[in-house]
């Protein structure tokens, strides 16, 4: 298997420090709409000022650089034993480079490893058999603040008047972005699984956040309610950074899994405005970034 | 309008702050967020044993620094650490509730006159901005890159064996911009915010 290590480094580097396009445009849309001389004006154009400094200097643009998340769609018959060791190492490296910040914290004796690895669960890899020949590698950096705001109800909820419905989703989710206020680094995006259980949800409305931001659901009736979403949240007026402002949430991504008869589980997954993840492909030898 | 602050601050300065007062914070900080303050309290302020006497040496450098000064929860992304040449690369708030146990205690510990962090606090921080008085500074979360530019200088750094995130860092910052939204006149911006929200949250849940 080719040595992939420095390529998958360099994914880290270009996620930690070089945010998104798309994710960039509508921050910029975003500041606009506040009104100049607020305190949600000053937050936008600090963030725009920042993803800016980041990019050029090379540093990372949250200090945070969170849970790496890796999903990796690898050609069936791939030895994914030692893809994960590559990976890992990349991880190792690119924390002694300072693009991630040392995070893993063992959770009984508080001590920080120090690279970044902890036993087998840290980082948080993900892997997909495909039939085509070209490898993929989705990353994601996930902080702490956005990620203690995602929530997971179980429907019906009488405290929301909350039924087994779409419109019950659509309550659980405004709940939790209430909870949230500013603390997920708010404008921020919403990844959102309705059913699954309670470990494949959490799982899928992270995934979720993959897709393309101007892409549409492919399902029309997911597609409205992720535009109602986004607007409903918007209505409460939390603001960036929870200052009162008009943009709490730039965007949001519905799955749908399976679900038992017993259960109809709705999970949130917040992801703050430093929306970092990238994609690295292999195909016949060359390595691409997007 | 902005204002411009530099630590040690008076009280007199901390008492015209309002909430929604833009500021541009100079002067020497000390990073400190969960394990720190976890620390301070079990250490100094309900401890079980009397500190050691390295405890005791590190309070007073502290104490020196912060009297009249500012905390900020913070764990930053640290180059240099093989040859002590510390600089910092990213240096953005984290979540400032997790240490509303011991803001309070912290407060009067040090006789802080300021709170930087993100998300904002409870009400007993508030009872004691207050009572010291001080306020509570909200940088702006994830602009780490832009408030690391603003660290001109690491002074020292205590309590490195908690790791990078958890130790608390002494630096000197030059115009750190933050918004106050927590003032010494018991008003909270996160407050407001939250009532407004619930009453449309009201509306939309019908």
């Amino acid at each position: 298997m080719m040595d992939l290590k420095e390529a998958i480094c360099e994914l880290i580097r270009l996620t930690s420090t070089d945010l998104p396009a798309g994710v960039e445009k509508r921050l910029r849309e975003a500041a606009n709409r506040e009104e100049p001389g607020s305190a949600a004006r000053l937050a936008m154009d600090t963030i725009l000022a920042n993803v800016d400094m980041a990019r050029k200097n090379s540093t990372p643009i949250c200090q945070d650089t969170g849970t790496p998340i890796f999903f990796v769609h690898y050609p069936s018959g791939m030895d994914t034993g030692a893809l994960t060791a590559q990976i890992r190492s990349a991880v190792e490296l690119a924390t002694q480079r300072s693009t991630l910040r040392p995070n893993a914290v063992h959770s009984l004796t508080g001590k920080n490893s120090g690279n970044n690895l902890g036993n087998d669960t840290f980082p948080t890899i993900h892997y997909t058999a495909i039939k085509e020949d070209t490898l993929t590698i989705d990353l994601m950096l996930k902080g702490g603040g956005c990620e203690n705001v995602g929530a997971q109800y179980s429907l019906p909820d009488t405290s929301l008047d909350a039924a087994r419905d779409l419109d019950g989703v659509r309550k659980a989710v405004l709940d939790a972005v209430h909870r949230a206020q500013g603390d997920g680094c708010a404008p921020g995006f919403l990844g959102v699984a309705i059913g699954g259980d309670r470990d494949t949800a959490y799982a899928a409305s992270k995934e979720v956040l993959l897709r393309d931001l101007d892409g549409r659901n492919p399902d029309e009736t997911l597609n409205q309610l992720e535009s109602r979403l986004t607007q409903d949240a918007n209505e409460m007026g939390i603001g960036p950074m929870g200052f009162g402002g008009k943009t709490t949430v730039l965007g949001t991504r519905i799955t749908c899994l399976y679900r038992l008869p017993a259960s109809y589980f709705v999970t949130i997954s917040y992801m703050c405005w430093a929306y970092r993840r990238r994609k690295m492909t292999l195909t016949a030898g060359q390595v691409t970034y997007e | 309008m902005t204002i411009e602050l530099r630590t040690p601050i008076t009280d007199d300065a901390i008492r015209s702050l309002k909430v929604g007062d833009t500021v541009l914070l100079s002067g020497v900080v000390v990073t400190a967020r969960d394990a720190a303050h976890k620390w301070l309290a079990d250490a100094f302020i309900h401890p079980l044993q009397p500190p050691s006497p390295q405890e005791q040496a590190t309070l007073k450098e502290l104490k020196a620094v912060l009297d009249r000064g500012v905390i900020f929860h913070c764990g930053p992304v640290v180059t240099g650490l093989d040859t002590r040449q510390y600089r910092i690369v990213a240096a953005g708030p984290t979540t400032s509730m997790r240490e509303e146990p011991y803001q309070a205690d912290v407060i009067r510990l040090f006789n802080l006159k300021g709170v930087i962090g993100k998300g904002g606090m409870g009400q007993k921080t508030l009872d004691a901005l207050h009572a010291s008085p001080a306020v509570y500074f909200h940088a702006i979360g994830g602009a780490a890159a832009v408030i690391a530019q603003t660290v001109t200088e690491v002074l020292r750094v205590h309590l490195l064996e908690l790791g990078v995130p958890e130790a608390m860092w002494v630096i000197h910052v030059e115009r750190l911009p933050v918004v106050v939204t927590m003032d010494s006149h018991k008003r909270s911006l996160h407050d407001q915010v939250r009532a407004q929200s619930r009453r449309a949250l009201d509306r939309l849940l019908k």
